[in-house]
């Protein structure tokens, strides 16, 4: 970060943020094939980014689930039309529900943590040391793990897809008694492979990109003292819920 | 080194539980879920008027589903709509006057064709075209015919606009004829 600017307005602040967060993506594209030789640092980020978050995401996927279903049958029941639950349940995960909230859980979980560890990193000087033993941080610290939220995240929102059919199963079917037969027919003839699943899929590659983009950035230029990593670590939040918003209605309009 | 292992174990089995969500997700609750269906015969049925009806929609008998419309097209003569119908080996045995039908499932369902079956000897073999077909219900239609049907106390009128429907038309008509001798 450029700390020279003498009190650069608010406006122009923000642009060169902006700015500086672009170029920072273009310099952590440019160290990915530098990051394959530590190939291990890679997977151990997919472990943490990942694996660690299947209890949350399992979880909120679980609730989701079964609250879209009572919601929508509560919805459909009023013009007789619950035989198109699971359709509806599916269609809203898979399109919309799925991406958008494992990229906030996501955010918050896995984003955050990025921030703090390497704004701690920035903090303690450690990213200054590895750049004196000739170690590029970029290739050893960023480019992991925004691989690892590459990989992560299109598989954690499909383990949240999978796991809110399921709740919407077990409050539609076997809790409000609604026929097993139509449930999974009605969803089966309406859900399309390439509309609808990979769509969900291509968006949470897109949110997995930004996520760890802003997280790293944050963390790679924060202010190195425990305040800078608590406000860098706040930015995180804000900044990635409201560009996967953002985003999602733009690919929305996009992928349609 | 142990500890490496572990959490590398760990991300193998977070990916592999990630496919096999993705495969779960594009084989079960979608449209590839309907097309495990093995060997399949082709059926042509008329209709002149198919709806809404898709590609893909299903083809059902007794409401269980045996196949699903392979390919729709006008007939450029005839000026109808042929509609092909693959229907699974395994139910060979349909009988060559059985009737095919456009319905629509439930209030907000798609629409599937209705086989119902007749009682000749004889069996559809490949190719074959159904002799009897029911045209898609179209709900203007219907309201038009109600309304002018419960308007209008001449009931030819409306028994003559659409012969296609007579059997739902020709219920509410006599009603109003009854009635409307009590009113002057």
């Amino acid at each position: 970060m450029s700390d020279s600017n003498k009190a650069p307005s608010a406006l122009t602040a923000g642009i060169a943020q902006v700015g500086a967060c672009g170029l920072f993506f273009f310099s952590i594209l440019a160290a990915i094939p530098r990051s394959l030789v530590h190939f291990a640092q890679t997977v151990k980020q997919v472990w943490f980014v990942g694996a660690m978050s299947l209890i949350i995401i399992m979880t909120c996927g679980l609730f989701v689930g079964m609250v879209l279903a009572l919601q929508l049958y509560y919805v459909l029941s009023i013009f007789g039309g619950t035989g198109a639950l699971g359709t509806v349940v599916a269609l809203s995960l898979f399109r919309e529900l799925g991406p958008v909230v494992t990229a906030l859980l996501f955010a918050g979980r896995a984003g955050t943590s990025i921030t703090a560890e390497i704004g701690l990193m920035r903090a303690t000087d450690q990213l200054s040391s590895m750049e004196m033993m000739a170690v590029d941080p970029l290739a050893y610290v960023v480019a992991p793990r925004f691989l690892a939220g590459l990989v992560a995240m299109p598989l954690l929102a499909c383990v949240f897809n999978a796991m809110g059919i399921f709740g919407a199963h077990l409050v539609g079917v076997t809790w409000l008694g609604l026929d097993n037969g139509t449930f999974w027919s009605n969803m089966t003839s309406s859900v399309d492979v390439w509309k609808d699943v990979l769509n969900g899929v291509w968006k949470s590659v897109a949110f997995g990109a930004v996520i760890t983009l802003i997280a790293a950035f944050q963390g790679y230029t924060t202010a190195p003292t425990s305040e800078g990593v608590a406000h860098a670590t706040t930015r995180t939040v804000v900044q990635s819920s409201i560009v996967v918003l953002a985003l999602d209605f733009v690919m929305t309009a996009f992928l349609m | 080194m142990a500890q490496q292992r572990s959490f590398q174990l760990g991300t193998g089995l977070f990916i592999l539980l990630g496919f096999a969500a993705l495969a779960y997700l594009a084989t079960q609750t979608t449209s590839i879920a309907n097309f495990r269906q093995g060997d399949s015969y082709t059926l042509q049925a008329r209709f002149s008027n198919i709806g809404q009806l898709k590609l893909g929609a299903p083809v059902k008998m007794a409401g269980v589903r045996i196949g699903s419309v392979s390919a729709i097209d006008l007939d450029p003569v005839k000026l109808d709509a042929t509609v092909m119908l693959a229907v699974s080996s395994r139910f060979d045995t349909l009988p060559d006057d059985s009737s095919a039908a456009i319905f629509t499932s439930g209030l907000l369902g798609d629409q599937y064709v209705a086989i119902q079956t007749g009682g000749s000897p004889e069996v559809f073999k490949d190719g074959d075209e159904f002799i009897l077909t029911q045209s898609s219900m179209q709900l203007e239609d219907l309201i038009g015919n109600f309304l002018a049907g419960s308007g209008g106390s001449s009931s030819s009128k409306s028994g003559t606009s659409t012969p296609d429907a007579g059997a739902t038309t020709d219920g509410p008509t006599p009603e109003p004829a009854a009635t409307n001798p009590n009113q002057p």
